[in-house]
């Protein structure tokens, strides 16, 4: 085992430290120069661990030049952790030259760097790649011994950790006698994390079991558990009373709209004034920086968190975690209780409190899971042939290369180990010159070929052009918001959210309530204050779905009575009644209940898959209803159940849940939804086809821009398989749709469907018939329906003749959500009882132009 | 598909939701802002997007001509993304467009991106054009009669309870209808902006380009398109 040199040793003593057990593995490591995992809970000295083995090697043989890289998902992680390695550097007075590389680093700094490199230099991925798309890179990395990666588990899988997995490829070439060390959380999928550090080598694997057991209860609110809803509003008196009962305490929520409202709800009953702040990822940077300053001074009592607060900096004055909504899977709950008492001999504790009655179920399934030490999560899926494209253009720009040792090195990138050589030669024709069918571009090209088949950049432009446009973030249009006068910035939120106001509407945002004034260039204009119902900004994406881990223990408790009897009586009562009046979902069989209501017959089918998944279900349910002429007229999702409404009654059900639905019917309607157009305007930013939006230059790129949706429409028409059209779909199939789990869940149900036809509603039915009515769905065909029927209600409402005497088309799917829209709206109060906010922002849209008019 | 009939100086038109106003009177279509070759544009600023927006546009203008059998076609400007377009097309694309021009007859507007017309197509090039008292002509003219105008690829966002939804979109009121842009890989501006808006000051409708069809609404009814 590893021990410590002086001056180390002395300084653990005077600290009253000890080297822990894997902070000696790791140097062990680091000593036969192998590459490690490290896997610990957060906080005790994990960081260190990955920092001790240079420090020492530093010490002991001073050098010039750069010695370790570190990459860290994180900027602000990055320079947190160079000042706190500047105390043992300071303390021992170590030779050892430390410094930060990021987006914010002035350029005369960024010079310096290349001509005398520091020993330690911080960075984040995107940083590193522009590093290494100079022919400079050589140099920089000649003498490398050790590259630290922190927050894998938060890398592999996604964009980011693809572009710098590739990178690391990169590295292994630059400078092969480089080391890696990754530093990680628990995770379900070891070997994934093990492969993503190693790059071709395997590391070695270092465990640190988690400390004792987080101490975890459900904590109801005081009035009954509601059936719908999944903002928790109702429970924020109890959490106040347990903010109250704590040194500092982190109520983590599941979106940014939800944070903002807790935020008001506990606000409004705040009588002592406890300081209490938000934070969330569209917050002004220097907002987040004072709340995050203020935690770590132990200025605050409590902080209303998004995912925002699931990286980063250890504070270690935390000693409770409440999650509000249900914590949809057992790792990321894990993380996040993690987040207090960051002693590993001490329990933390954390409360969950469900939003309503499915998540209660939810809750308790996360409690059994984290007992059995359930670890959760998708696998990292196969990495972006977008960001390899990315990848290529920045290599050919550092230097020329040849097809095939690049293929060999990008295979070394864990998440491109089992990339094609096909994949790889149509990503390389497609930085090429386009790689279109018709060789029209054949003088634009952006890569030249010499006559040993060497690949490099066309000119210097188009290494300028490439290194513009490098990472894997791609936001949708966001505009500032601050207040009116030369007010401070407060935050950003979307376009298309501002589009909706009219000057005098009220939003929340940052915490306050705000008075939308008017749109300058991009920025919201604001004044405190305001009157009338607010909005809530909704941001996309912001939703996990429920994993399927905890899906299939939700399924075993609602299978299994004997578990229910610690439930309270509401929810034990729900699903007694639940047992008498229809069945209950099995553990491995799909429970179908058909009935009819209000002159309608509905199907709600228990899969426990997640939303996503649910709705690529209920997309393909309505074609195939619409087939088997039963005339569906709606659908809703939720991450537990999907609901199709219809005309007639459907006949055979378990036809209807057949596995061949994702054939054509899925092809049919991935193409054409909305969904696909928007993952192909990210994938063609990542992979260069069009240049990524510069701050400040909106105005005259409105010429020049090229409009992603239509050259959608274009590739999709003349060159269905290009390769960027393949990127789009594996995206799409990945994430937002969900269909491997759609496609197991079909799988494992063949031949098991089980349907029941009742006279009525179901207990278990009634919450998602609660949330008809707030889920639509995006199609051309259904914008068009959209359309008409606003068409007719302006009309209607301005006194305008409708243009055309034609009787209004309104496609069926939508006839029965206009009936609804029409419906009177409800009292204020009910709303704000029942409606979570989009829901609500919905409604004020679609009056606001009658109103204005 | 379903045209809207409306009327401009006593004329009837017809605005086509393929983005063309059709003068059945008279036997003639117009169209605006084809922008051919911008492809090739955009290529050579390094944005290799698809290649076949050329070949797009063309269909659009055959479909046109096939379903109204014009005899006159009234092109407002910008039919060439930039004066060196004409050059960079493909010959199948040169030959199509060309075959166009020999079977009917061609009323060539210049616009900004295309000045003057270097393409050597048969018809007639003007800087603008008058008929029957209606006057053709690229960017729209403040205070104008009677005249159909380009340029400005108006498009149009409309708060819908499934959220905005924003589509292309002729604008008229009683003197001028504004067409949007029939190029393949066009953007727009919002109507709202106000290199648009002060063109209309006594407000006016959009009809809003679907498939088959047009939603109409009244200007003042119609969401800010923000920085789009």
């Amino acid at each position: 085992m590893g021990t410590l040199p002086e001056p180390f040793a002395a300084w653990f003593t005077r600290r009253g430290w000890a080297l822990r057990s894997f902070q000696a593995a790791m140097l062990d490591a680091a000593r036969a120069n192998d590459s490690a995992l490290l896997i610990a809970p957060t906080g005790g000295g994990k960081t260190l661990a990955g920092f001790l083995p240079t420090l020492i090697d530093l010490a002991t043989h001073p050098m010039e030049g750069l010695h370790t890289l570190y990459v860290s998902p994180l900027k602000a992680l990055a320079t947190d952790i160079a000042r706190n390695l500047t105390a043992p550097i300071d303390d021992m007075a170590l030779p050892i030259s430390i410094e930060t590389r990021t987006g914010d680093t002035p350029a005369n700094r960024r010079k310096r760097q290349k001509e005398a490199p520091p020993n330690i230099l911080l960075t984040t991925p995107e940083s590193l790649a522009l590093l290494l798309s100079h022919d400079t890179a050589d140099d920089l990395f000649r003498t490398l011994r050790a590259v630290v990666i922190d927050e894998v588990h938060a890398l592999a899988g996604t964009k980011r950790g693809d572009q710098l997995a590739l990178c690391l490829a990169r590295l292994t070439k630059l400078a092969p006698q480089a080391r890696r060390a990754g530093l990680s959380a628990t995770v379900a999928h070891t070997q994934a994390l093990l492969d993503y550090v190693g790059t071709g080598t395997p590391p070695r694997l270092i465990e640190q079991p988690q400390g004792t057991p987080p101490t975890l209860s459900i904590l109801l609110p005081e009035a009954r558990l509601p059936w719908s809803g999944h903002m928790g509003l109702n429970a924020a008196s109890a959490v106040l009373d347990r903010i109250a009962a704590h040194q500092m305490t982190i109520v983590f929520v599941n979106t940014r709209a939800q944070g903002e409202l807790m935020f008001q709800a506990i606000w409004k009953i705040n009588a002592d004034t406890l300081p209490i702040a938000i934070h969330h990822g569209s917050l002004d940077i220097g907002q987040r920086r004072k709340v995050e300053a203020a935690m770590a001074d132990g200025k605050l009592r409590a902080v209303i968190a998004t995912s925002s607060l699931d990286l980063g900096i250890d504070w270690g004055g935390v000693d409770q975690v409440i999650q509000v909504g249900a914590p949809k899977g057992v790792s990321r709950l894990i993380q996040r209780v993690g987040r207090a008492n960051h002693r590993m001999d001490e329990a933390s504790t954390a409360l969950l409190v469900p939003a309503n009655r499915f998540e209660l179920l939810e809750c308790e399934a996360a409690i059994e899971g984290v007992a059995a030490g359930d670890q959760d999560g998708a696998a990292p899926p196969p990495g972006g042939l977008d960001v390899l494209a990315q990848h290529l253009l920045l290599m050919a720009a550092a230097h020329p290369f040849h097809p095939d040792a690049m293929f060999e090195e990008v295979r070394r990138a864990a998440p491109y180990a089992a990339i094609t050589r096909q994949d790889f030669d149509d990503v390389l024709g497609f930085v090429e010159d386009g790689g279109y069918a018709l060789a029209a571009y054949d003088r634009y090209r952006k890569l030249f070929r010499d006559s040993e088949d060497h690949v490099q950049v066309a000119n210097a432009r188009v290494a300028r052009q490439a290194r513009m446009n490098i990472g894997t973030i791609v936001e949708a249009p966001l505009l500032k918001v601050r207040y009116g006068g030369r007010g401070g910035s407060l935050g950003e939120i979307e376009e298309s959210f501002v589009s909706m106001m009219s000057p005098g509407d009220t939003f929340m945002f940052a915490g306050r309530l705000l008075s939308y004034q008017r749109l300058r260039e991009t920025t919201v204009e604001v004044t405190d204050g305001g009157t009338g119902q607010p909005m809530v900004p909704a941001y996309a994406g912001s939703r996990y779905p429920l994993t399927t881990s905890l899906a299939t223990r939700v399924r075993a408790m609602l299978h299994d009575p004997a578990t229910w009897s610690h439930y309270p009586e509401p929810v034990r009562d729900w699903l007694e009644l639940q047992r008498r009046r229809s069945e209950l979902p099995g553990e491995d069989d799909l429970l179908v209940e058909v009935f009819p209501r209000n002159g309608r017959w509905y199907t709600v089918a228990y899969c426990f898959e997640g939303r996503n998944a649910h709705q690529t279900l209920g997309m393909l349910l309505t074609r195939r209803m619409e087939r088997a002429g039963v005339n569906p007229l709606g659908f809703v999702a939720t991450d537990y159940v999907i609901a199709v409404w219809s005309a007639e009654e459907p006949q055979d059900i378990p036809a209807l849940f057949e596995q061949d639905m994702l054939g054509d019917d899925l092809e049919a309607w991935m193409a054409e939804s909305s969904m696909l157009r928007r993952t192909f305007r990210n994938v063609a930013v990542i992979a260069g086809l069009i240049d990524r939006n510069q701050p400040g230059a909106e105005r005259s790129r409105r010429q020049v821009t090229v409009n992603t949706d239509l050259v959608y429409d274009v590739l999709r028409r003349h060159q269905p398989d290009h390769v960027l059209l393949r990127a789009t779909r594996a995206d799409a199939s990945g994430g937002l749709t969900d269909l491997g789990r759609l496609a197991a869940m079909l799988g494992r149900v063949a031949g098991k469907v089980r349907a029941v036809r009742l006279d009525r509603v179901s207990p278990l039915a009634v919450p998602v018939l609660l949330d008809i009515g707030r889920e639509t769905i995006r199609t051309e065909g259904g914008e068009d329906a959209m359309l008409a029927e606003t068409e007719a209600l302006v009309a209607e409402a301005t006194g305008d003749a409708p243009t055309s005497t034609r009787p209004m088309y309104v496609h069926a799917v939508h006839r029965s959500n206009l009936a609804i829209l029409q419906r009177k709206p409800r009292t204020a109060g009910e709303a704000q009882a029942q409606a979570p906010a989009r829901a609500r922002s919905a409604r004020a849209r679609s009056r606001a132009p009658s109103r204005r008019a | 598909m379903t045209a809207a009939p409306i009327h401009l100086a006593g004329h009837r038109l017809l605005l086509d939701p393929l983005g063309a106003v059709v003068w059945p009177g008279e036997h003639l279509v117009a169209v605006a802002d084809l922008h051919l070759e911008k492809g090739t544009a955009a290529a050579r600023r390094g944005q290799l997007v698809p290649p076949w927006d050329t070949a797009h546009t063309l269909d659009r203008l055959a479909r046109l001509l096939h379903a109204w059998r014009p005899r006159t076609v009234v092109a407002l400007g910008d039919t060439f993304h930039d004066t060196h377009g004409p050059t960079r097309m493909s010959p199948h694309d040169a030959a199509r467009l060309r075959a166009m021009a020999d079977q009917v007859r061609f009323v060539w507007v210049s616009g900004n991106h295309d000045p003057v017309a270097t393409h050597g197509l048969p018809g007639l090039a003007t800087l603008e054009w008058t008929h029957h008292g209606l006057t053709f002509r690229h960017e729209a003219r403040f205070g104008a009669e009677a005249e159909l105008c380009g340029h400005h690829h108006p498009k149009a966002a409309v708060p819908t309870r499934a959220g905005r939804v924003s589509r292309p979109c002729f604008v008229t009121d009683a003197h001028r209808v504004m067409l949007p842009a029939m190029g393949a890989f066009t953007g727009g501006l919002d109507v709202t902006h106000p290199a648009i808006a002060r063109l209309f000051p006594r407000g006016g409708r959009a009809f809003l380009l679907g498939q088959g069809r047009l939603f109409s609404f009244p200007l003042s009814v119609l969401a800010r398109g923000a920085a789009a």
